[in-house]
């Protein structure tokens, strides 16, 4: 294997309340590897976000990197001064968010916003930043990209905002893209055009995708590996094809068991889609042993008593459960 | 399109008092100051004095011309120093938070508790009277508005997904204060700047009746307004008109300031075009 562009190494992220210390992530491990798309998957409140800021080196307090290693091409992150951690996002490393309706400015335009990566990461005049700024809005595919710069974000509709905040992420080719639930507050027609357009520029660009997501179906569409999180750690790593015919955490499998199936009514008749009982544990009051285990069916006494170690699975996999199998 | 009738107004009504301003020595019939005539003293508004006389004979009209000079650049300049000051720290305080937001508004509800006009009392019996010292005693005594406006606004907007984004396309603080928050921030901003121009004139009137503003026998509308004050009954005129000029200029202030808002926010730009 080629050396990773991203590497996370037992990453933990505490979170300082009331004088204590909690782990909000423990023992995360993943890495990405050059023009990959990992997926990581998980319910909220699960780490899924604020592991994605501690890659930014932007865990502000009460949050704070509680041990680990994030490397980026061998490079800590948090080794960085602040200046140079500055330089890296937007430019080598950048996001996209949820909400497009909230990440624009509403008070510059949309070209401004574009041309504002090029002045600041690549030393752009304005007025040839402007210009890129036209092109990049063609490369989402926004119609008449002359005229749509000159708009400000409220004239714009969540897709097109969402293509707007591709065309700022993507504006200076950064080497990994984390996207953030990118499309979980658009229509589902538009969804599936955002979904392409990040793979294809991102494919053009050489840019490597961390899909943040708790959509197992988009996940798996597109991405090679899957990282399933849960209360703070990573309870199973596959490819994602595997994942679904042989997933082998009982969370993964509550996971898959809840997608509603096409044609599945008609196989076997009108049925309650399964659900996994009980709520995620806050982070103050995570179960000793097994994290998953009060919510498990097939939890024993081991999983109460003892925290599972991770198994290794094949190709870089991890399962991490008593009774995996 | 619709017809912005608060910026034209409030403009016109503005702009009249600082034409008014520039060109007093033009406009004027008499000498503000030394056409004083005890013969002349308090005659009613007419053709010969259109605003009256007052107690010492001297024209009204020329007096309010004269005095919108001293009274505008006090307005506008304290209010300017006290925008600076307080949007500084308010901004600094509410983006960075930590010890230095609890030392701002530490000082800030220290400014708040201690009357303002004791305050500027005090600094201008320490730099003495005269136009310079008024200026910077109101302009360091009532910066707290703005500077509690600024924090409060950038605490709520810190949270925004765009603030939030900036910082993580690798926008540097300061960059994100100007480009992304003081732009958000700036309507309400101008609306309390321009209230405070208007109280910055009254606050220069109340020094100057206290005797540490501008010093007589020189004209501002609010040391009018106070020697005015004891013929309010039988000369009203004499603070009729300074009382006009200041309520004009305050007006038109305000509604500037609220037709500078709708322009600041595109959404309503769009709304009204």
């Amino acid at each position: 294997m080629s050396v990773p562009l991203l590497d996370v190494e037992n990453l933990r992220i505490a979170l300082s309340q009331g004088g204590k210390s909690y782990g909000a992530v423990e023992d995360v491990s993943f890495s990405i590897a050059p023009g990959e798309t990992l997926g990581l998957v998980g319910e909220s409140g699960c780490g899924k976000s604020i592991t994605a800021l501690a890659v930014m080196g932007l865990l502000r307090p009460p949050l704070s990197l509680g041990g680990g290693r994030i490397t980026l091409e061998g490079g800590d992150i948090h080794d960085l001064p602040p200046a140079k951690l500055r330089q890296l996002r937007g430019k080598r490393i950048a996001m996209i968010f949820q909400e497009p309706m909230t990440a624009l400015n509403p008070l510059s335009t949309v070209g401004r916003q574009i041309a504002e990566m090029f002045v600041l990461h690549a030393g752009a005049n304005w007025s040839e930043a402007t210009d890129r700024a036209v092109e990049a809005l063609r490369q989402v595919h926004v119609p008449s990209p002359e005229r749509r710069v000159k708009d400000f974000p409220h004239q714009l509709s969540g897709g097109m905002r969402q293509r707007v905040m591709i065309a700022i992420a993507l504006a200076c080719s950064p080497d990994l893209l984390i996207a953030d639930e990118p499309t979980t507050a658009l229509d589902v027609t538009v969804q599936a055009e955002i979904v392409d357009l990040m793979q294809e520029l991102c494919a053009a660009k050489g840019t490597a995708i961390l899909m943040i997501s708790h959509d197992l179906g988009l996940v798996a569409n597109m991405c090679r590996r899957v990282a399933v999180m849960y209360a703070g750690r990573i309870v199973e790593q596959q490819a994602a094809a595997d994942i679904f015919d042989r997933p082998r955490h009982p969370y993964t499998r509550g996971l898959i068991a809840s997608l509603p199936r096409l044609g599945a009514r008609v196989a076997h008749g009108r049925q309650r889609l399964q659900e996994i009982s009980g709520v995620v544990p806050a982070i103050t009051a995570f179960p000793a042993g097994c994290r998953f285990s009060p919510r498990c069916q097939r939890a024993t006494d081991v999983c109460q008593s003892n925290d599972p170690p991770p198994t290794p699975l094949p190709e870089n996999g991890l399962v991490r459960c008593h009774h995996h199998g | 399109m619709k017809f912005r009738a608060n910026l034209y107004i409030g403009g016109a009504f503005f702009a009249t008092a600082v034409i008014v301003g520039v060109l007093a020595p033009v406009i004027a019939t008499h000498d503000p100051v030394f056409d004083a005539n005890l013969m002349n003293a308090e005659i009613p508004p007419g053709w010969e004095y259109p605003f009256g006389t007052d107690a010492q004979g001297r024209d009204i009209y020329s007096r309010v011309v004269h005095g919108a000079r001293i009274s505008l650049t006090v307005g506008l300049v304290a209010q300017c120093i006290n925008s600076i000051i307080g949007v500084t720290l308010g901004l600094t305080a509410g983006y960075w938070g930590g010890w230095w937001d609890d030392l701002v508004s530490g000082l800030t509800n220290l400014m708040l508790a201690i009357p303002s006009l004791i305050f500027a009392l005090a600094i201008m019996a320490i730099l003495g009277p005269g136009l310079v010292s008024l200026l910077i005693a109101l302009g360091l005594t009532s910066w707290s508005y703005s500077c509690r406006l600024a924090r409060a606004q950038v605490l709520s907007l810190k949270s925004q997904g765009y603030v939030q984004a900036a910082r993580i396309l690798g926008y540097s603080d300061l960059r994100i204060m100007f480009t992304q928050l003081l732009p958000n921030i700036l309507g309400p901003l101008i609306v309390i700047a321009t209230l405070g121009a208007g109280g910055s004139i009254l606050a220069e009137a109340a020094l100057s009746f206290l005797g540490l503003g501008i010093r007589p026998p020189y004209p501002s509308w609010g040391s009018m307004l106070s020697d005015a004050r004891e013929q309010i009954t039988t000369a009203p005129w004499l603070s009729i008109f300074p009382g006009l000029a200041i309520f004009i200029t305050v007006l038109g202030l305000n509604l500037l300031g609220d037709g500078l808002r709708d322009i600041l926010d595109p959404q309503s730009r769009e709304r009204t075009s």
